[in-house]
């Protein structure tokens, strides 16, 4: 798979009078086409700073202060050299916007203007990047409530007609006004009942298997993610902590952060077992941390884990003995964790 | 009682009027209050609604009890919302009672019926064999002191301009008059929730403290005035999952030391199996299914909750039915399509309109609860189809 959206050793920073809050710090991620790649982490970890500051969202006092994002889609770039998204023109970066990496926000509730009509939002979102005729707008615009499910006749309802579900549903539809080759995706489902979140969850992966767009899907809850995503990556305190497939990480997480998370949330099926959660909270990230951020909460933290410098690498016995063939493999699955083994749970998610 | 009557005169009372009009109760039905009803009060689901014992009560004595409640709102230009019908169950203490169900099933409105924030259409909320009285000033406060309620969401459910310390000291003063040394029970309040050291977080304010510590203050208000029951309103869906655990672990020890009588509502059935003794799970305004937690999340009778138990996200199925598309298979063999934009059935069963086994009685008819065993019900009229396991005692 050709990756399209690289991040290389991106930091950004938000300046602050008690100095800079470090939010995201040398991260490395990279998109593939066609791929769904799960970003999760909790509340304050940067995951949401690092998805605008890849598109260059953010605004003062938000800094990138390092690092480059080489986009490759295949309209702008045509098969030559990528673009650096943190180095481009605004005009360029116009270009790039919405047509080619769109966003679907966090709280549909909040994101979509209360007083406009749902037509004229998803409107406003095609005529601003595509040149159209008004009538070929406009059908533009039924066109893709139909792709989301929703009936042409709520284009002229307002968003406080709608439920939550379909108002997300609207979000979608908008991000996916100009074929974007990119989908961004924050937190879509969280204030959103099971059932639903599961409809549009559905919807959006029958919606990339036939447009062919890439997500990266920004999320709290690992349990979706597991489902959803073909990659994972876990970010805390601004660092990613460890990537790898979604079944690498649910049968063999290698960093404990990742392990507490597995065992966080309570599970449907199997046997009833003790659930611990992970105590503590993150650090402020004002502060300079030398080595992982994760020693304060971490039961396995060891003199040496204030030296790691949190480059992801191959887990700790990675490759071990055929009885776990393909689950760790080099170059798949890495983390930030030198010292813990990956901790094997059984499919029947128990631990052994 | 198992057995459904579908006698005449209840289905003459879903008769046009009063399916249009979202089933206004009767006169009577607001006055008084009988034992049991020979024929459904309200006139809206048939049959009678069986009894459950409720695998709760081994855990401690009854503490509250909702008898048939019944909420109707006023919508404006005749139109009525009926958002909670014939609602029963009981909180023990000790014994967490676990309400599911989504946005807009009604479990929010049972919970302030309970709390007296609402008041019933009819029913009775009975604490300690007196119902409750808003009326009365001072029996009400009393009645406040004994039933506490914990908010969703703690940003917004505490005073950005006040301390810890001070959204502490008035419940204490309130509700414990006779406390001489009120700093010291602040203290003491803090350290049960396990927001130490104590001193230091009585002078914060809610914008200094995280979302799972401002959600412990919001605990420690409540359990200020030393209530007997605790309803505690989707107290960690605004958390994030690493802390949520937590949440609940903390939850469960203050039930367990304090004999609190918990009502956890959640749209997270899978939190509920975890914490819960019983389950009751709420659709379209009516209790739909309820019995002990690890039977209903294990063998779900009703084709609503083989849809939400479908629904949860399940790390132990990679690469599942999402990618085969909408469908979810029951275990009762249902398969529930799309939740789609459909919101509850206004005539006969309210899932009818979503269920994939609704035939003409379930369009035309309610069911009431029906017994599958001595602690489990469930409201359907195919219960046969969708919970032959459950029928058939294989479990």
């Amino acid at each position: 798979m050709a990756p399209i959206l690289e991040i290389d050793d991106l930091s950004v920073a938000y300046r602050s009078e008690g100095g800079d809050v470090h939010a995201v710090e040398h991260v490395n991620l990279t998109l593939n086409a066609g791929e769904v790649v799960g970003l999760c982490g909790e509340s304050g970890s940067g995951k949401s700073t690092l998805a605008y500051g890849a598109t260059r969202l953010l605004r003062p006092p938000a800094l990138i202060t390092g690092g480059s994002v080489r986009y490759r889609g295949r309209r702008i770039t045509q098969g030559g050299d990528p673009a650096d998204i943190l180095t481009m023109s605004h005009r360029e970066l116009t270009r790039i916007r919405w047509r080619e990496v769109a966003i679907v926000f966090q709280s549909a509730m909040n994101a979509l203007n209360p007083v406009l009509r749902v037509q004229d939002q998803i409107l406003d979102a095609i005529t601003a990047h595509l040149k159209l005729p008004r009538h070929e707008a406009r059908e533009k615009a039924a066109t893709l409530l139909d792709l989301v499910g929703i009936p042409r006749d709520r284009l002229r309802a307002f968003p406080h007609e709608l439920s939550g579900g379909m108002r997300q549903r609207v979000m979608i539809a908008m991000a996916l006004a100009s074929d974007p080759e990119v989908v961004i995706m924050d937190e879509p489902t969280t204030a959103l009942d099971v059932v639903v979140q599961r409809d549009i969850l559905a919807q959006i992966v029958e919606l990339k298997e036939t447009l062919g767009f890439s997500v990266l899907f920004i999320t709290h809850d690992l349990s979706l993610l597991l489902e959803l995503a073909d990659r994972i990556a876990v970010m805390y305190a601004g660092r990613l902590l460890e990537t790898g497939t979604a079944s690498a990480i649910m049968r063999a997480p290698a960093h404990p952060y990742t392990q507490g998370l597995l065992h966080s949330f309570p599970s449907l099926h199997g046997p009833r077992r003790e659930l611990v959660g992970i105590p503590g909270t993150p650090p402020d990230l004002r502060d300079t941390l030398s080595g992982c951020p994760f020693i304060p909460r971490c039961s396995h933290a060891v003199p040496a884990c204030s030296e790691v410098d949190m480059s992801l690498a191959p887990p700790n016995g990675a490759g071990d003995g055929p009885d776990r063939p393909g689950l760790i493999t080099a170059g798949n699955h890495l983390t930030a964790c030198p010292i813990v083994t990956p901790e094997e749970v059984s499919q029947e998610g128990v631990l052994s | 009682m198992t057995e459904p009557t579908g006698n005449v005169p209840a289905v003459g009372g879903l008769a046009p009027g009063a399916a249009a009009g979202g089933l206004v109760p009767s006169e009577s039905a607001v006055t008084e209050q009988s034992a049991a009803p020979a024929v459904n009060a309200v006139a809206d689901q048939v049959g009678e609604a069986a009894v459950v014992k409720s695998v709760a009560a081994d855990r401690g004595a009854l503490a509250m009890e909702a008898v048939e409640l019944n909420k109707v709102f006023k919508l404006g230009r005749g139109a009525t919302l009926q958002a909670v019908r014939n609602v029963s169950f009981n909180l023990y203490q000790g014994a967490v009672i676990a309400l599911v169900g989504e946005s807009g099933s009604g479990k929010s409105t049972v919970a302030k019926l309970l709390a007296g924030q609402e008041r019933p259409t009819s029913g009775q909320v009975i604490v300690d064999g007196k119902p409750i009285d808003v009326r009365n000033t001072r029996s009400f406060r009393h009645y406040k002191s004994q039933v506490q309620y914990v908010f969703q969401d703690p940003f917004s459910s505490l005073n950005p301009v006040h301390t810890v310390g001070y959204d502490l000291t008035r419940p204490v003063k309130l509700h414990q008059p006779g406390v001489k040394d009120v700093p010291a029970a602040v203290i003491a309040l803090l350290e049960q929730v396990r927001l130490t050291p104590a001193a230091q977080f009585v002078v914060k304010y809610p914008h200094e403290l995280s979302g799972g510590q401002r959600q412990r203050v919001s605990f420690a208000r409540a359990l200020a005035a030393q209530p007997t029951v605790l309803l505690a309103d989707e107290p960690v869906s605004m958390l994030d999952v690493s802390i949520r655990l937590e949440m609940l672990n903390l939850l469960d020890d203050l039930r367990t030391r304090l004999s609190l009588a918990l009502l956890y509502i959640t749209h997270d059935i899978a939190s509920a199996r975890y914490f819960a003794d019983e389950v009751l799970v709420m659709y379209g305004g009516q209790i739909v299914e309820r019995g002990p937690a690890e039977d209903v999340t294990q063998h779900p009778a009703h084709p609503y909750t083989q849809l939400l138990i479908a629904s949860a996200p399940d790390p132990d199925n990679l690469g599942s039915s999402l990618r085969a598309g909408n469908v979810v298979v029951g275990p009762g063999g249902a398969i529930a399509g799309k939740a789609g934009n459909v919101g509850p059935a206004q005539v006969g069963c309210p899932f009818s309109n979503r269920c994939p086994l609704a035939d003409d009685k379930c369009r035309r008819e309610n069911p009431a609860l029906q017994l599958l065993t001595p602690v489990r019900a469930a409201a359907c009229w195919r219960l046969d189809v969708a919970a032959s396991p459950v029928a058939s005692g294989s479990i």
